[in-house]
């Protein structure tokens, strides 16, 4: 493999989007707000789909700006807006001691190993064993034709997953409403009545673990719609 | 009629099983009642069985009786079996009866203690390990009966345990007893080594294939068990001690029965010392030097006890001169006459003792014949038959000790005769000194001895000494050595002892001259009692101060052997004990607990601490692909 | 010639390790969630450099898959988000600590 056989444009384009990756990725890490933060994962996540053309995968280039950049990042902002999430964190201490410096080892470490890994020699697989990628003009076919005929199984469960996100998301976001005479709502899978209809917050337990199943609170049910539905491509 | 021998030892051990499970029920005397009888009908049903083996023709006077398999291991098979033989019921016939006698005695003595149940219930434990011992026809059965008794002499010296002289002296008996255990233990291994078993009869069979030496280290280490148990040089001390017990412990224990089973096992053992005259001539010597050692501090005592304490280990050397020179039959009468006389004077000396409010020190006794005139009379006879006056039985029995002792060495008979005269003379001053003079313990101890009466005890104390005192009297009737005819022990013995009984055939005139010389020295034993003690009490008021401490040999082992081992547990204890083992078990767990105080820190709750481990892991997992893959 | 695997590859990790240390070192439960997502796309860039490399649409299509579970992730994940923040407000990753030893 020659490294730097490469075409001129080929090259820049490489060259300005990995600039563009790498700088978000920074932002990400580094910002203080998280609405900052936010935004750099965006200017990343652009950065890939760039470079997904690039590699001649542009049906993903297109669902990763679709789907990533446009839902699921705007997922983020609306909870972080949501939640009033976007005070500023204390970023120049950690309390937890030497996390912060053996972090950042380990991580040099990891980058240290997988390049070498990179450089090294490449366990070349079968060529081609679930279809050649064709022209451009064939990849949503191709990837099309592979996702409902090699990987159908996949597919099927992945569909099955999405739905059980959006029951799961729903039941866990949402508020009870106050009992007017009727009882507690029919629960889902993740969530077992409390019997906290009147006052969770006296009844629930203290302490602040992620006790996802009992946080169902006794506000007015808001919003739970709103957060429930990811947008996806469906079949 | 020899089938019921069983019950021989277990009617006595049925009394032991009886009072220990409701002995305080029966309480005071109904449990000593019980205890008594038992051991009575014990001994009538050895006169059965003794009738019948009579009845049997002389050559087959041998009957073993198996009850089940005890051991059956590989090649090693041993029974609970009997041997009914002359031997064994000899000495069964005279343990039970002496035991029925002394069980009396005990009822009126230990009336006043309120362990009274649990005295019985050991005194009949102690008559049936006794008697298996000597019924056994295995030895692995009589080391059974042998730690029985011992275990029992150790309970009854410490039946008083509150008193640590009492707790102390059963330690003591104990530990000089496993120390000859220890020998038996390795005679045992021996013996089934070199013949293949542990029955007698397959024993005896198969000497003819054990070489000498073998032969020798068994006599000598059996030897060895019966010097503990019979409180020979050098394992005596124990004895002096054990008359920490109650008198009755004493007289049945102490003089009449464990400790002559030592002489018992010598003469059990006859075909294999026979073959092995270095053993057997080691045996005669130890018992004349015991014999003239026992003799010499007896003279000195105060207590009475340990006057007859220190008598009962010279009479024992005695026994076991005979043994070793192989006149078995001697050794034997001897032992039934001492038995006799030897348990009236103890049982004498507790009637003193009961009537004195426990007081045991000659020196503040006297006069006391006028008091308790039966006692007095029982007592007396009982001095001149263990002095060999004639005719009471000690001088047939001790005469033919030393007939056979001249025969064999005149050597040992010389020393046998010096300790003969001075038995009659320690005997005599005991005498002299608590029943005649004048009442010394008036002045004494005027204030505690102020409300004192001695008197004559009840029926259940004296009808025992009136016994033992008839016995004593008229018992060398068994064996009389001016005509064959006369010894009846000696042929009934034969079967046991065979051609290998050591027995000179001295002519009429012979034995006659011995007769003469032996009442010659009992006689001035008895005259230097008189002359010395008779009268006065000024004479040597106490006896040299190295008699006294019986040669400094105890006080020698308490300062070489028992000092030092004290010491060495002391400090095995508190460094090795405590500081080593403990401290290593100890450091076991406090590596665990600092190591697990460690590694705890790792749990630090903190989700992203754990994130950074899963990181840390992932380094390592790629570097070993690395490794690999390159 | 197109650009060699390599570079996307040592993109790819940087990507990854970014994200990495991120996760690590932020408190913020977005801003680590956000980070998790930057190590989605730096497994995602490596896919598609393999499909290109080995001329495979699988790789493909493995990125199709991990785009859906993504977002299946992201809902449930900002799920229990939201009803921990309605419980306490400000919660941080480093509040939980119970299973300390």
């Amino acid at each position: 493999m020659t490294l730097l056989a490469a075409t001129i444009p080929d090259a820049v384009t490489f060259v300005i989007a990995a600039a563009i990756c790498v700088l978000g990725a920074l932002g990400v890490v580094l910002s203080r707000n998280p609405v900052h933060s936010a935004l750099m994962l965006v200017m990343t996540l652009f950065g890939v789909a760039v470079l997904f053309v690039e590699e001649d995968a542009q049906f993903l280039a297109a669902v990763q700006v679709i789907v990533y950049a446009g839902a699921i990042v705007v997922l983020f902002l609306f909870v972080i807006m949501l939640l009033g999430v976007d005070q500023k964190e204390a970023i120049e201490r950690d309390p937890l001691p030497a996390q912060r410096p053996v972090a950042i080892c380990v991580g040099i470490l990891v980058l240290a190993e997988v390049l070498l890994l990179a450089r090294g020699h490449w366990p070349t697989g079968a060529r081609s064993v679930s279809g050649a990628i064709g022209s451009p003009a064939d990849n949503v076919g191709l990837i099309g034709r592979s996702v409902f005929t090699t990987y159908l199984l996949a597919f099927e469960v992945t569909s099955a997953l999405l739905v059980v996100a959006v029951i799961g998301a729903v039941v866990l976001a949402r508020r009870p409403r106050p009992a007017l005479g009727g009882s507690a709502p029919a629960t889902g899978p993740a969530v077992e009545p409390d019997g906290d209809d009147e006052d969770p917050d006296d009844t629930e337990p203290d302490g602040g673990e992620a006790g996802t199943a009992e946080t169902v609170s006794s506000a007015a049910a808001q919003a739970e719609d709103e957060l429930a539905s990811p947008e996806v491509p469906g079949p | 009629m020899l089938r019921v021998a069983f019950l021989i030892p277990l009617l006595p051990l049925a009394g032991f099983l009886i009072l220990l499970a409701s002995g305080r029920k029966l309480g005071n005397p109904l449990s000593g009642w019980v205890a008594t009888f038992l051991v009575a009908a014990s001994f009538v049903v050895t006169v059965i069985v003794f009738a019948g083996l009579f009845r049997l023709p002389v050559g087959a006077r041998s009957y073993t009786q198996s009850w089940f398999t005890w051991i059956s291991a590989g090649h090693l098979h041993v029974d609970m079996g009997l041997l009914i033989d002359p031997l064994s019921m000899t000495m069964a016939a005279f343990v039970t009866g002496v035991s029925a006698l002394i069980h009396l005695y005990s009822i009126g003595y230990m009336e006043h203690d309120e362990d009274f149940p649990k005295f019985f219930l050991y005194l009949n434990l102690f008559v049936a390990a006794m008697l298996v011992l000597v019924l056994a026809d295995n030895f692995l059965l009589l080391f059974l009966g042998w730690e029985g008794v011992g275990v029992c002499s150790y309970f009854l010296i410490g039946f008083w345990f509150e008193r640590d002289s009492a707790s102390s002296a059963a330690k003591k008996a104990m530990i000089f007893n496993r120390i000859g255990d220890a020998a038996f233990l390795v005679a045992l291994f021996l013996i089934y080594e070199r013949t293949g078993s542990l029955e007698y009869q397959r024993v005896f069979a198969h000497l003819g294939s054990v070489g000498e030496p073998s032969l020798v280290a068994i006599g000598i280490l059996l030897f060895g068990g019966a010097v503990g148990k019979s409180a020979q040089i050098p394992l005596y001390p124990w004895l002096a001690d054990a008359m920490e017990g109650p008198t009755p412990v004493s007289a049945l224990i102490h003089a009449a029965t464990m400790v002559t089973a030592g002489v018992y096992l010598m003469c059990r053992i006859n075909p294999i010392l026979y073959r092995a005259p270095d053993a057997a001539h080691v045996i005669a010597i130890v018992g004349a030097a015991t014999a003239f050692l026992g003799a010499t501090i007896a003279c000195a005592q105060d207590d009475i006890k340990k006057i007859l304490a220190y008598s009962t280990i010279s009479q024992l050397g005695y026994m076991f001169l005979a043994a070793g020179i192989g006149a078995y039959d001697a050794a034997i009468f001897l032992m039934l006459t001492h038995a006799f006389y030897k348990a009236l004077l103890f049982l004498g000396a507790g009637s003193v003792i009961h009537a004195m409010n426990d007081e045991q020190d000659v020196k503040t006794m006297g006069a006391l014949a006028r008091l308790m005139p039966i006692t007095a009379v029982t007592f007396l006879i009982g001095w001149l038959s263990i002095g060999g006056v004639p005719v009471l039985s000690g001088f047939w029995s001790k005469g033919d000790v030393l007939l056979n002792a001249f025969a064999f060495s005149p050597a040992l008979w010389a020393v046998g005769a010096v300790t003969a005269v001075l038995t009659a003379y320690y005997m005599g001053r005991a005498y002299l000194l608590v029943f005649r003079g004048e009442q010394r313990w008036v002045e004494a101890k005027p204030k505690a001895k102020a409300g004192l009466h001695p008197h004559d005890p009840s029926w259940v104390m004296s009808a025992p000494l009136v016994v033992l005192g008839a016995l004593s009297a008229v018992g060398g009737l068994i064996n009389l050595p001016i005509h064959p005819d006369f010894d009846f022990l000696e042929r009934w013995l034969n079967p046991v002892f065979a051609t290998r009984l050591f027995s000179h055939q001295w002519s009429l005139g012979g034995v006659w001259t011995f007769a003469l010389v032996d009442a010659a020295l009992a006689l001035a034993g008895v005259g230097l009692a008189l002359a010395l003690w008779g009268r006065t009490y000024e004479r040597p008021a106490v006896g040299p101060v190295f008699l006294r401490r019986a040669w400094y040999i105890d006080w020698a082992y308490d300062r070489l052997i028992a000092r030092p081992s004290t010491e060495v547990a002391i400090e095995t204890s508190s460094v090795v004990e405590a500081k080593g083992i403990d401290g290593t078990v100890n450091g076991f767990a406090w590596v665990v607990r600092a190591t697990g105080r460690r590694l705890r820190s790792v749990q630090s709750g903190y989700v992203r601490n754990y994130a950074l481990g899963l990181a840390a892991g992932l380094v390592l997992i790629l570097a070993y692909v690395l490794t690999r893959a390159s | 010639m197109t650009t060699a695997a390599s570079w996307y590859l040592t993109l790819a990790a940087v990507l990854f390790t970014i994200g990495a240390i991120g996760l690590l070192v932020r408190r913020n439960v977005l801003v680590m969630f956000m980070c998790v997502e930057l190590m989605l796309n730096a497994a995602n860039l490596t896919f598609v450099t393999f499909a290109r490399r080995l001329n495979d649409i699988a790789g493909q299509t493995a990125v199709f898959f991990v785009l859906v579970v993504a977002a299946a992730e992201v809902v449930v994940g900002l799920g229990i988000i939201v009803s921990i923040y309605r419980r306490r407000p400000g919660a941080t990753a480093d509040d939980i600590h119970r299973l300390k030893g």
